[in-house]
């Protein structure tokens, strides 16, 4: 059975971009101040839209649009460390069951088999916004680890270290799990349509809690499908192009 | 005692090997520098990036101007890794002192401020604090009970440099909104210039831009050189150049598997790339 079958033929005329910015938003829901990092349209996009819902601000780094930029490249941090950013995304070359994440690279450190790109703000942002989302669309067993290889950024700490921040949630391709700060464990909370449990559990190299009935991610709303289609699909291309002309179709000339 | 404006070719010699060379991220990076630097076969440079770097910093690295590394990321953003800064970690070619983003400001602003230090929360441990021994960790000396926090040395660059807009030819440059980059150059013991135009009259006088001017007293010397930061953007007068970094990432790539090849300098350079289209 391909995974990825059963899904596309569970979403129906859904794309799985827009089920994970419905998800997004939902798990970021009034919150005040989101801020979204490098390289990430659909949190981006989730970010957006649970904005258009409470009227909350966004920053995106990388975009042009003043609404959406900050002060310089300090500021973001500054407002983090006051308590001023309550959402965030963090992802990782490799996530642990502990939430800790590897953005650094595979292997023995620092000569090791793969190098990424490095921490960039990750080992302070995790510990001061309250809502990080870990976001990784590949669901596998060689980003979900037993152990990850580098600690870039703790997914927890010990009694005593300032810590207001953390991880919120895991969202990934095939399922939303939450994750429990005071016991350092992910409890899987919803399947994507087309997805199984067991599926996850394979593809998964930690252990994770498993709640007896595992209710299916809910599918946007026509309504939130409509804003997404067309709302934040028009503010994503900037500084999202690509993303926007791939999965919208918004010309990338319209991008402003 | 005003900053001497010179040409590029002299602009580079300023900068000696083995220097403490701070550059921050895109946009604005000066990009023809880095090519007379490559040029001239500037060796054993420790670089700094503020906080994190791509194309600029790959580029010397692959040419071999660069013996130590210190970053927050090393990345050609949508255009994937960077080649050359991957493989010379891992083959041990370059030290990499892995940061963290808010780590290189704290350093720099202690710089500016001509303290030894400044503290910063979160960081406790990772291993990119457990790999940092000039990283240290203190009880909040105001707090009776404990409250661990990490102390992040001031970092004085020897030189930073950066490519703007608009400089005048009394050495002020105009940064824009990016006031780490007037941090930068306050950290630094000398900042070095290069623009897409050095204009006549003084900048301070523009009640728009004198906000946000790196002014003479902290620049060595300034270049003007247009188009400088290609094929990264130079905002307001260039986007970035989707074709050329593209073309420069697979040449690199390329030439990092094979540990040779000379392409990925050629698609640096501006006459090629016109050549070519």
């Amino acid at each position: 059975m391909s995974g990825a079958a059963d899904m596309a033929a569970a979403m129906g005329d859904v794309k799985r971009e827009e089920l994970l910015i419905s998800v997004i938003s939902e798990l970021l829901a009034g919150a005040r101040h989101v801020a979204v990092g490098a390289l990430s349209p659909i949190p981006g996009a989730g970010a957006l839209l649970g904005a258009s819902r409470s009227g909350g601000r966004v920053t995106i780094i990388g975009s042009d649009l003043p609404a959406h930029r900050m002060d310089g490249g300090v500021e973001l941090f500054d407002m983090a460390a006051q308590g001023r950013v309550d959402g965030f995304f963090l992802s990782g070359g490799q996530i642990d069951g502990q939430a800790n994440i590897n953005l650094t690279g595979a292997g023995d450190y620092p000569r090791g088999d793969v190098r990424w790109s490095g921490a960039f703000g990750s080992a302070f942002l995790y510990f001061q916004v309250p809502k990080v989302i870990l976001f990784r669309e590949e669901h596998t067993r060689r980003v979900f680890v037993p152990k990850v290889d580098f600690i870039s950024a703790p997914g927890a700490s010990e009694p005593g270290v300032f810590r207001p921040g953390g991880a919120h949630a895991l969202v990934t391709g095939l399922c939303v799990m939450s994750f429990d700060r005071q016991r350092v464990r992910f409890t899987l909370k919803s399947v994507h349509p087309g997805v199984t449990v067991e599926e996850v559990r394979d593809n998964t190299g930690f252990d994770f809690d498993v709640p007896e009935s595992v209710p299916v991610t809910d599918l946007p709303s026509a309504e939130t499908l409509a804003t997404i289609r067309t709302e934040i699909a028009a503010k994503i291309a900037n500084p999202y192009p690509e993303f926007a002309e791939r999965v919208f179709g918004v010309p990338r000339d319209a991008a402003a | 005692m005003r900053p001497p404006v010179i040409d590029l070719a002299d602009l580079a010699a300023r900068i000696p090997d083995g220097a403490l060379l701070s550059v921050a991220k895109e946009p604005n990076a000066p990009m023809a520098l880095a090519r007379e630097l490559i040029r001239r076969g500037t060796k054993n440079l420790h670089l700094v990036t503020l906080p994190t770097a791509g194309v600029f910093a790959d580029a010397l690295i692959g040419a071999g101007c660069v013996k130590i590394v210190e970053t927050s990321g090393i990345s050609l953003g949508e255009f994937g890794p960077a080649p050359f800064f991957a493989e010379a970690v891992k083959s041990g070619a370059v030290e990499i002192r892995d940061a963290t983003c808010p780590a290189v400001y704290t350093g720099l602003q202690a710089g500016e401020k001509g303290i030894p230090f400044m503290p910063i929360r979160g960081i406790i441990g990772s291993d990119v604090l457990a790999n940092r021994p000039d990283w240290k960790v203190i009880d909040n000396p105001f707090e009776a009970s404990g409250d661990p926090i990490v102390l992040i040395p001031a970092i004085r660059p020897d030189v930073a440099v950066v490519h703007v807009s608009v400089a005048d030819r009394f050495g002020n440059a105009w940064i824009g909104d990016r006031h780490e980059l007037k941090t930068m150059a306050h950290a630094a013991h000398r900042t070095i210039v290069t623009a897409e135009r050095i204009v006549d009259h003084d900048l301070r006088e523009d009640e728009a831009k004198s906000a946000n001017l790196i002014t003479p007293i902290y620049v060595d010397a300034l270049a003007e050189a247009p188009g400088g930061s290609w094929p990264l953007a130079c905002p307001p007068d260039y986007a970035l150049d989707p074709g050329a970094v593209r073309a420069y990432a697979s040449a690199a790539r390329q030439s990092a598997r094979s540990g040779g090849g000379e392409e990925w300098l050629a698609v640096l350079t501006p006459s090629h790339a016109e050549a070519a289209e």
